[in-house]
């Protein structure tokens, strides 16, 4: 846990390099609007990114968070204009996303269907099933206190963004000091040993799945005031920059290695390449085959890491 | 003489850490050559060399009088080089004839394979090493030492000349070593030259022709093994003497401290069993691989809880659902497989120590709840770094890089951590070097004294009957008998152990316990 900080490290010197460029290039970049506008962007990557994280060191993954985004968004504006008041319909999107998250973790901690299957299908399945509900249709005729939540924007503008970095932040500091985060690096680096030291391995697994819905719900809820109507194919493709994020930012795909701060570097490198693209006056096309070049990248080095850190290990053994 | 395998002054360094230095090796055929040494003796990575794993930083390598340069493992297969180790590596979803065929089969991928042959072959290799293995059996269904016979039995098809057997007997009970022993004789009566490495030394007395001692990447000395002492043998590995080899002090028995009644569990294959453990007490348990010691063990510990039966602790009975319900009942349970489950590789020795305990070194109040203490954590950590020893630069390195003995140091740790009133130690000593062993006795002698009940569950006779106060023997799920410490012996163990003097039939089921 503690070795990998290089991966922090040269993430961090990452950014910092684009953002000299962008300094001396494209100054512009760095306007007071444009940076809050890029943060708002990325509010629901970061708090979806902060549970993916938590699943992806159980040794999961969860790819139907772009669906259960969709649903919660949708979900969110028809409790609004069901009469609930905006903060209870808040509430209550986080819950559907609970709800979501808790069927996919029952299916993978209770009833053992490996993780890429049950999100799979739960990715198409909600997905579909939101489209045929809703007939492709947005939620529209939004209650007045929805938009911003009824707040002045700039006011709601830095809330969003305080609670997303306050979640990250509580997820960090708990994952590192409290005995449930022991509990899911322990699930994630070996399941048995985790069961024979007192820890319930299948609870650990449904909870951070669970937990993960409820972020997602969350992060729907807060995206979706920023709109004036909510469209009901939300969230498409955020399971991908959510993964990709959460890799490039070292947490082990193989489950017991990484960390929250590590998924928010990876979140801001990879929402930072396309805006910076446009700002350089690249074409935009640029970005995705980027992002696909740094994920490989960081995947790499996390391979190269293993084999040296197995290196190591054997001539540790040797000297011992 | 001509040697079939011949290796002068090799020298070989991982990352800057010598391995091996100015090592030589030579090998006869018909020779069994034993090669003995404390873990990070440079044992490995000599096999590692002959086998190809690895080169070699300076220094020849002779294969049947021909100088082997640029040696790989595809080349050593060709030269009749096979290794058996510890643990066996075969592929779980395929037969055991194809197993077997990917020793012995040579041509491209394309060719037609012919299945009839493919059985034959594997059927022969079977039967030539004793085995009653059906060769379409899947793999994963076979038992470890099954598995370990497979592999004997690819090493046989393939016509090794040089068979490397690391740790062979691991995982093998009494009458599956006698059986590997017949297989040994019959091959060096063939002509082979085998490599026989084990921290059994009492094995090694009974096959080896030769026993060369490496400590410290180097070599101690090659000698005849006919005359050789295991106390000298012992005092070349580990350059010092240790005075007695089992601790064994007696110590005051208190009240019974954990007594079980009828327990039954299908799932483990557990059919009634009754016993009991004070407080001071060593409680070896023996038996035969698939006898159902580690079961018994699983299902006190609540892994695999008890469908009927009861479960009494200091007199009081109490549910046992789960390994957190036994850790509540402050029972600690050092797991048979420490690489698998005893500790957790990427995670520092310190969370290892208290991840069985987490409350102890967290907050209680209303608002640290849950709360990890680092200081605590790490006080908690040095404590029984220091009390057992662990040999590490830090608390905050990795299990995953210690070496065997420390590993299962920190496994003991973490239960020890625990403050536990009954300590269940599965294998403690298996694949550790005689260094750390005869300190985890001493360790396991010490608990005793402070009053935990200990039951021990060993597959080594010597262990068993060195350290138990009694001793009890499991057949087929039960308790075959219990013996004391004076009534033991190696003998009348292992006729409980095979289900002699129980009810009559049991004792017929031997042959394929797993």
């Amino acid at each position: 846990m503690l070795r990998n900080r290089q991966r922090e490290l040269s993430i961090a010197v990452a950014i910092l390099a684009i953002a000299v460029v962008l300094a001396a290039v494209a100054p512009a970049f760095f306007s007071f609007a444009n940076v809050r506008d890029l943060l708002l962007a990325n509010v629901p990557v970061l708090i979806v990114a902060v549970g993916m994280t938590l699943i992806v060191i159980t040794a999961q993954i969860d790819i139907s968070v772009g669906s259960q985004f969709a649903i919660c968004s949708v979900a969110a504006g028809v409790f609004a204009i069901s009469g609930l008041p905006m903060f209870a319909a808040l509430i209550a999107a986080t819950l559907t996303g609970a709800l979501l998250g808790a069927i996919n973790g029952v299916l993978v901690a209770w009833v053992r269907i490996p993780s890429i299957v049950v999100t799979l299908a739960a990715m198409v399945a909600l997905r579909d099933g939101l489209r045929w509900v809703t007939q492709g249709a947005w939620v529209q005729n939004l209650p007045p206190g929805f938009h911003w939540f009824g707040l002045p924007q700039a006011a709601s503008e830095w809330l969003t963004i305080a609670a997303a970095a306050a979640i990250a932040a509580i997820t960090a500091w708990g994952l590192r000091h409290l005995a449930a985060g022991r509990a899911v690096y322990a699930t994630g680096s070996d399941a048995n040993a985790a069961r024979l030291a007192g820890i319930d391995p299948q609870y650990v697994v449904f909870s951070v799945f669970a937990l993960t819905g409820a972020l997602t719900g969350f992060a729907a809820a807060l995206n979706a005031v920023r709109f004036e109507q909510i469209p009901s194919n939300a969230g498409i493709g955020l399971e991908l920059k959510v993964i990709a994020a959460v890799v490039v930012g070292g947490v082990s795909i193989t489950g017991g290695r990484g960390t929250i701060l590590g998924a928010l570097l990876g979140v801001i490198l990879l929402g930072l390449i396309g805006p910076a693209l446009t700002f350089l006056g690249f074409s935009a096309y640029w970005e995705r085959a980027i992002e696909g070049g740094i994920i490989l990248a960081a995947v790499s080095m996390d391979a190269l890491g293993a084999q040296w850190r197995r290196n190591a290990d054997l001539a540790a053994a040797h000297r011992a | 003489m001509r040697y079939l395998l011949e290796a002068s002054s090799i020298s070989k360094s991982y990352s800057g850490v010598r391995a091996l230095k100015c090592v030589s090796f030579d090998l006869l055929p018909g020779e069994v050559h034993a090669v003995v040494g404390e873990n990070g003796a440079g044992k490995s990575t000599l096999i590692k060399i002959v086998t190809g794993a690895v080169a070699p930083d300076s220094g020849t390598l002779r294969i049947a009088g021909r100088v082997a340069e640029h040696h790989n493992p595809t080349q050593a297969h060709a030269l009749g080089i096979a290794a058996v180790y510890q643990q066996p590596a075969l592929f779980p979803d395929l037969t055991v004839a194809e197993n077997i065929a990917l020793a012995i089969e040579a041509g491209g991928v394309w060719r037609r394979i012919d299945w009839k042959a493919r059985a034959r072959a594997a059927r022969e290799a079977l039967a030539r090493a004793g085995a009653e293995i059906h060769p379409d059996a899947r793999v994963s269904t076979l038992s470890m030492p099954e598995q370990q016979i497979v592999e004997i039995a690819k090493a046989i098809g393939a016509r090794a000349k040089i068979l490397i057997l690391d740790e062979p007997t691991a995982s093998l009970t009494d009458r599956e070593v006698a059986r590997l022993f017949q297989v040994i004789a019959a091959l060096r009566a063939e002509g082979a030259g085998i490599v026989y490495i084990s921290h059994r030394l009492e094995e090694i007395a009974a096959i080896a022709d030769r026993v060369t001692v490496l400590r410290d990447g180097e070599t101690i000395a090659t000698c005849d093994a006919k005359g050789l002492s295991r106390a000298e043998l012992i005092r070349m590995m580990v350059g010092r003497e240790i005075e007695t080899i089992f601790p064994k002090r007696a110590v005051p028995i208190g009240e019974v401290a954990l007594e079980v009644r009828n327990l039954r569990s299908r799932a483990a294959g557990i059919r009634g069993v009754s016993l009991e453990v004070r407080a001071g007490e060593i409680l070896g348990l023996s038996g035969l691989v698939g006898s159902g010691r580690t079961q018994l063990a699983e299902t006190i510990f609540g892994l695999t809880p008890a469908e009927s039966g009861e479960i009494f602790l200091h007199g009081r009975a109490v549910r046992i659902a789960s390994p957190a319900d036994a850790i509540r009942h402050k029972i600690g349970y050092v797991p048979e497989d420490r690489r698998q489950h005893g500790v957790v590789m990427s995670m520092p020795i310190c969370a290892n120590i208290s991840l069985a305990d987490l409350p102890a070194v967290c907050g209680h109040g209303l608002m640290d709840r849950g709360l990890i203490h680092s200081a605590s954590e790490n006080a908690l950590a040095r404590t029984y770094v220091e009390r057992l020893r662990v040999k590490t630069h830090s608390i905050h390195a990795e299990a995953g890089s210690l070496s065997g003995g420390n590993q299962q140091k920190v496994a003991l740790a973490r239960w020890l951590a625990i403050q536990p009133a009954i300590l269940i130690l599965d294998e403690p000593t298996q694949g550790v070097d005689v260094g750390s062993k005869s300190e985890i006795h001493g360790l396991i002698v010490d608990l005793a004294q402070q009053g935990l009940a200990i039951i021990m569950i060993s597959s080594e006779l010597p262990e068993i009957l060195g350290m138990s106060d009694r001793i009890a023997v499991m057949h087929a799920g039960k308790i075959a008998g219990v013996l004391s410490r004076a009534e033991a012996t190696q003998e009348n163990l292992l006729a409980l152990a095979l289900g002699h003097g129980t009810e009559g039939g049991a004792g017929g089921s031997i042959d394929n316990v797993a």
